[in-house]
């Protein structure tokens, strides 16, 4: 059987006081939201923080909703208020594709937004999601809130941007006319993380590639992110030809390590076959052919 | 430190370790076996029970963040020597072998028939999809939920 080390526990009953008890604690205090990352590390030992301060109270962050031009997701959003969410399926069907195939509905009614993308897992669908689509990270800490730009967000396995006496407050993706966008993921059995994960998202102008993003998880890319593939796309027609480039493109910009989940080989494969049908899919939802 | 929740409608009040997981609480603490507890990865299901409502895996909940909230385990689903339809169906369609994953899979499936009272076979099988039969190969359990979705009114527990 396998329990965690001691640990404290506090309750926080809003966004400063959470801040204020992570200053006062210090680095070993972890936030905790729905412990479906941080409580198996704390079985396993890989964690071993000496006070969590539980934010499950903090239920005014979450929320998604449409503000101006931003879609905006409340880091106490759960996985299950993503994947039900109407708004965020209107601007961004991904986030319904990723969610429906991350974890499983019971997990799913726990985890977190701002707890996914903290955590960073190489593997995490929402990282890639997020990369994708370029989202801003929203950091608060006791003298203000910064915002932090997608690529700069994820500085490595498991790290982050968010500091000491800093935490994650929300997510902004900007509304962009014309815009699809797809999550392509192979999974060895239902509720297990990626072998291969990819998400696009493709705003046309006619027949024209204006922006795009692509997204990759578990194959370690670099913040996530194919911005090769991208590089190719951008300002192209959006062709079957121009798909193959970027697919080959993001498959090789990728470094995949074999594990029980696949060889390297089988990783990278699917990094081009998966980049090919998201960019298919975020396409003709970008022309209206699907919903 | 104290920890004071709702437990089928009771409240109950215990002095525990914040590390405690609430599976093992509400086991050991509190005597309710029902509960079961089959893995060390929140891949099993066998501990489903819901809090506040919601079903949650109670090996990836420790006890103190449960502290103020409700939680309902399968002991509650029976009222007044009546069992609730969802088990009703898993007696009369044989939706249990070993019975291990059953407390899990029935808390899971009524709160399915809660919020969709009429779910087709896929979306049954995208309920339980986080949790594990090792005996009955799911088919059996798909019938049981499709059972109680049909039969509403409780009977009478037949000994
Ligand atoms: C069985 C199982 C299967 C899973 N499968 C998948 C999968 O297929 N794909 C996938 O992407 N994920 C998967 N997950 C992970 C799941 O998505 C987790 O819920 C999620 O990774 C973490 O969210 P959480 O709210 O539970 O975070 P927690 O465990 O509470 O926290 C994780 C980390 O983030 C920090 N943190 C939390 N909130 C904040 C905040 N607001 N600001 C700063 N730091 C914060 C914590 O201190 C901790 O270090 C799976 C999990 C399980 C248990
Ligand atoms: S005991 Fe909770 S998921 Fe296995
Ligand atoms: S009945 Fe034996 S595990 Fe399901």
């Amino acid at each position: 059987m396998q329990v965690p080390a001691p640990v404290e526990y506090e309750r926080a009953t809003s966004v400063d006081d959470a801040i204020a008890k992570l200053e006062r604690y210090g680095p070993e205090a972890r936030l905790i939201a729905g412990g479906h990352s941080l409580i198996p590390m704390m079985k396993l030992r890989l964690a071993r923080p000496e006070v969590l301060i539980d934010i499950n109270d903090l239920t005014d962050l979450a929320y998604i909703k449409r503000e101006g031009d931003e879609l905006r997701i409340g880091a106490m959003a759960r996985h299950r208020d993503l994947l039900e969410s109407h708004v965020a399926f209107e601007y961004y069907p991904i986030f319904r594709d990723a969610e429906e195939v991350i974890a499983d509905p019971v997990v799913r009614n726990r985890g977190t937004i701002g707890g996914s993308i903290c955590q960073a897992d190489p593997s995490e669908d929402l990282s890639a999601a997020f990369a994708a689509v370029k989202a801003d990270m929203v950091i608060q800490s006791s003298s203000g809130e910064r915002i932090v730009p997608n690529p700069e967000f994820h500085r490595g396995p498991y790290t982050t941007a968010v500091g000491d006496g800093e935490m994650l407050t929300e997510v902004r993706v900007a509304i962009r006319p014309g815009c699809g966008s797809a999550y392509e993921k192979v999974e060895r059995r239902v509720g297990d993380w990626a072998v291969t994960a990819v998400g696009a998202c493709i705003q046309l102008d006619g027949d024209t590639i204006t922006e795009v993003g692509i997204g990759l998880a578990a194959v370690s890319a670099q913040h996530f992110r194919s911005a090769g593939a991208e590089d190719i796309l951008r300002g192209g027609p959006a062709t079957e030809e121009q798909f193959a480039a970027a697919a080959a493109a993001a498959a090789e910009g990728c470094n995949p390590s074999s594990d029980q989940r696949g060889p390297a080989d089988y990783k990278r494969h699917l990094a081009r076959v998966l980049t090919l049908r998201a960019l298919r899919r975020a396409t003709a939802r970008a022309r209206g052919q699907e919903a | 430190m104290q920890v004071t929740m709702t437990v089928n409608g009771k409240e109950v009040t215990r002095d525990v370790e914040p590390r405690l997981l609430l599976v093992h609480f509400i086991r050991d603490e509190l005597g309710l076996t029902g509960t079961h507890w089959g893995c060390d990865t929140s891949n099993c299901g066998a501990c489903v029970l819901w809090m506040d409502g919601e079903p949650v895996k109670s090996c990836t909940v420790l006890t103190p963040m449960a502290a103020g909230r409700e939680i309902r385990t399968v002991e509650d689903l029976e009222q007044d020597g009546v069992l609730d339809p969802i088990q009703q169906g898993f007696v009369s369609q044989h939706g249990l072998q070993c019975g291990f994953c059953t407390p899990g899979m029935m808390m899971t499936c009524r709160h399915l028939l809660d919020h969709n009272p009429d779910p087709s076979e896929h979306e049954i099988r995208v309920a339980i999809s986080g949790q594990i039969c090792r005996c009955t190969g799911y088919e059996n359990i798909v019938r049981s939920v499709r059972w109680a979705a049909e039969h509403t009114t409780s009977e009478e527990v037949s000994a």
